[in-house]
């Protein structure tokens, strides 16, 4: 029998907006890395409230300023966040921020450092954020349709198990959820050379091939001017290489496993969009964990899967992320980092469907409130995208 | 016990799927797609997740695996033998 269908529910926070998370955060959002340490002083101060600390936010501009407040505001935005604290070294910039969040109703406040100083200002941040967690603690979880949860995916420090066993457990998983009218995303744009042409002809529509291929291509242009041999050790990484996979062509047929074998792509984002419709959606972005996995909250994900093969331990602030894993010398040696362990597939044990099935069994384990390994072991990894120098 | 897997009947390589493959061992693969079975023997040690390749490669052949290119052969291949990147290159970058 299917684990699930389209009766299934789960137990969710609903949100101002109608969005439903799974975590219930209280979160001190820095603007900019100048405001870390007063950000981490509150979150010290204020128990059950978490700071988000970065190194990014000051003099860039264009495009890679609008990404990074893009991605502040969708990660206050997300439903596991109940409440937000944004501080700033200045007032105009956090406000910003604090009005972006605003949009979808929850409490959020925001406080500058420059005439105030650290500590007057993590005197009026620790006030807002007492009041934000007590009101938040008392939100309670409510049954929730399956269709409202937001899953996206990523592998990482993957080896030939991934595309054999745990990325394609991850399509299995997301064929059923995308019959089932689920907000779905998966990235990495440049673990995809060599496998486009398979995501191009698994795009709903010629629009939104022609927009894949448009972001692919630009991404390869990046790639082009600044290339080297196997972009040294970065593609396919030092972990890839020990793990057996040999080029980016066998690295990227492994990673598109994870959309299955029915999902359509019905969509294309560029990095920490909001998507506008249920169904598949590609977002252009980087390979590297942390920060597709930082995109995918700031688009508004609230689950993540994450096939591993040597063991990537990435986890995130506010999305709870799901390691799966088919390498047995992995799941042995690093067990503590794995939810789900799908080795059995390889020896025959296990079929796909039943993997898919084991996966989406700790899929709703986890957004009722089951704690992840990476959220048990405090893996908070919050990286931001930046797309060119600093002015 | 499966000790290697390959997506494809057509597959030129296989991913070796258990610790100890030594030189010499003769390995039962399991070919996903067809969901059959099919041996080779060792010529190497091959490490967990690493490759062993089901035919002999020529510098310049086109590696086959999940039915698709996925490089080329830099240095000659034999049935058996371990391919990783010491004899095969990605065409891309």
């Amino acid at each position: 029998m299917a684990v699930i269908g389209k009766d299934t529910t789960f137990l969710g926070y609903r949100r101002e907006n109608g969005r439903v998370g799974v975590r219930n955060h209280v979160i001190i959002l820095p603007l900019d890395d100048l405001s870390n340490a007063a950000a981490e002083a509150v979150a010290h101060n204020i128990k059950g409230t978490m700071a988000i600390p970065h190194p990014y936010g000051r003099l860039q501009f264009g495009a890679d300023l609008e990404l990074h407040f893009r991605t502040l505001i969708g990660t206050g935005r997300n439903p596991n966040v109940a409440a937000v604290v944004v501080i700033g070294i200045e007032e105009g910039w956090t406000q910003k921020v604090v009005d972006g969040i605003k949009a979808t109703g929850k409490p959020v406040c925001g406080f500058g450092i420059e005439l105030h100083g650290d500590h007057d200002t993590i005197m009026r941040a620790s006030k807002a954020a007492r009041e934000y967690v007590q009101w938040a603690s008392e939100k309670q979880r409510e049954r929730c349709p399956i269709s409202e949860l937001w899953v996206s995916t990523k592998c990482g420090e993957s080896d030939t198990t991934s595309g054999c066993g745990s990325n394609p457990s991850v399509g299995n998983a997301f064929d059923k959820l995308h019959a089932l009218g689920n907000y779905l995303c998966f990235g990495e744009t440049t673990e995809i050379t060599g496998g486009e042409q398979i995501v191009a002809a698994r795009c709903a529509n010629d629009a939104v091939r022609e927009r894949f291929m448009f972001m692919f291509n630009r991404y390869q242009e990046v790639i082009d001017r600044h290339k080297t041999s196997d972009l040294s050790d970065s593609q396919p990484t030092k972990g890839n290489i020990a793990g057996g996979l040999t080029t980016i062509e066998e690295k990227a047929l492994g990673n598109i496993q994870k959309i299955g074998k029915k999902c359509t792509v019905d969509g294309v984002i560029d990095k920490a969009e909001m998507p506008t419709h249920p169904g598949l959606w590609f977002m252009d972005s980087s390979s590297a964990a942390a920060e597709m996995v930082t995109l995918c909250a700031a688009s508004g994900y609230v689950v993540h899967f994450f096939p591993t093969g040597q063991g990537n331990v990435i986890g995130n602030p506010i999305l709870p992320v799901i390691k799966l894993c088919a390498n047995p010398r992995t799941v042995r040696t690093m067990s503590e980092h794995i939810d789900v362990d799908v080795t059995g597939l390889l020896q025959r044990e296990m079929t796909l469907d039943q993997a898919g099935d084991k996966l989406l069994v700790c899929m709703l384990r986890t957004a009722n409130g089951r704690l992840t390994a990476a959220e048990a072991l405090g893996h908070r990894e919050f990286v931001l995208t930046r797309l060119y120098e600093s002015a | 016990m499966i000790h290697f897997v390959l997506h494809d009947a057509n597959d030129s390589v296989a991913v070796v799927v258990v610790e100890g493959v030594k030189a010499g061992m003769d390995l039962s693969g399991w070919i996903m797609d067809e969901d059959r079975t099919t041996r080779i023997t060792a010529k190497q040690d091959i490490p967990i997740g690493h490759k062993v390749a089901l035919r002999d490669m020529a510098v310049g052949d086109t590696v086959i695996k999940y039915g698709l290119d996925m490089g080329k052969v830099v240095a000659p291949i034999h049935a058996g033998e371990h391919a990783h990147v010491h004899n095969i290159k990605t065409k891309r970058w």
